[in-house]
């Protein structure tokens, strides 16, 4: 740990105050990001705590002026890519819980089954399954979605397609897997791929500590 | 619930004859309900555990002592 680095300026009260604030602003968005990631709404919701406390241990890495979403995101992306390494998420997907959460708002018309969209969701490998969070519902750019995944904006593009392609065929079919993590193979697929993924870290320019 | 089965994505009110469109480059009629499930997230209250380990963290940066600053500032440099 190099905190001594002279380059760095001194955080001010007004930083840390600014930090605090943004932070709060993100944590919405943080929970919808983690739900998305795994089905479970009280994983998703441990993996936001988990998420704030990296963040705030970090804080001093965050460059004021950049986006605090963007920069939380990574966090969290990698936090969970290491917990389901150490498996405590399996896309694990509670469906009494998704029923009552993912129905429409009151106040519209028809009752939606976002819950097969969801559940469809959560059965696309991970890579895909992030990049279609960040760009479809997140309303990130390519270009920032690649910088938060660290890999090429192509590869961004090709995941998305990939992922829509998949979700639109499962939806149209009606075909949706019941749980396609839920086998030893599938989920040593997933593990397997997960190491291909987790290469990726958006890195401040001046450390390459990959352990936030 | 979703009876019918194949009509399980919000249409616009008067849309209702809406078809998928066959082309790959059209949005996906789900697309919408894919911000939908984001966006419900993030207009939930925030329950109470986030804004307690907010506070917490904060309190553990700044002890009470180092607050107000008035007692402390003065003495130094005054001379």
């Amino acid at each position: 740990m190099s905190e001594s680095d002279p380059a760095t300026p001194l955080r001010s009260a007004q930083d840390k105050a600014d930090f605090k604030r943004q932070l709060t602003a993100v944590v919405p968005h943080l929970r919808a990001f983690a739900r998305g990631l795994c089905g479970r709404p009280d994983m998703a919701d441990d993996l936001v705590q988990e998420t704030m406390l990296k963040a705030w241990a970090a804080q001093d890495r965050f460059e004021p002026g950049t986006s605090m979403r963007a920069w939380t995101f990574v966090i969290l992306r990698n936090a969970y890519l290491t917990d389901m390494r150490r498996n405590r998420f399996r896309g694990e997907y509670d469906e009494g819980v998704a029923e009552r959460i993912l129905t429409a708002p009151a106040g519209q018309e028809e009752p939606i089954h976002l819950s097969d969209l969801h559940r469809a969701l959560l059965t696309l490998p991970a890579e895909r399954r992030e990049a279609l969070l960040l760009v479809g519902a997140g309303g990130f750019s390519y270009e920032e979605a690649a910088a938060i995944c660290g890999c090429a904006v192509g590869t961004i593009k090709s995941r998305v397609g990939r992922a829509r392609a998949a979700l639109s065929e499962m939806l149209a079919s009606g075909n949706i897997p019941q749980r396609s993590v839920d086998d030893a193979t599938a989920h040593r697929a997933i593990l397997e791929e997960l190491d291909a993924v987790s290469g990726g870290y958006m890195g401040s320019p001046d450390d390459g500590d990959e352990d936030y | 619930m979703a009876s019918d089965g194949s009509n399980k994505f919000p249409r616009q009110a008067g849309s209702g004859t809406a078809r998928r469109r066959g082309g790959a480059k059209a949005a996906p009629e789900w697309a919408d309900g894919l911000k939908q499930l984001y966006d419900a997230v993030v207009e939930e209250d925030l329950p109470d555990q986030f804004l307690d380990l907010l506070a917490k963290l904060d309190e553990q940066e700044m002890p009470p002592q180092g607050r107000g600053g008035s007692s402390s500032s003065g003495q130094g440099d005054a001379r």
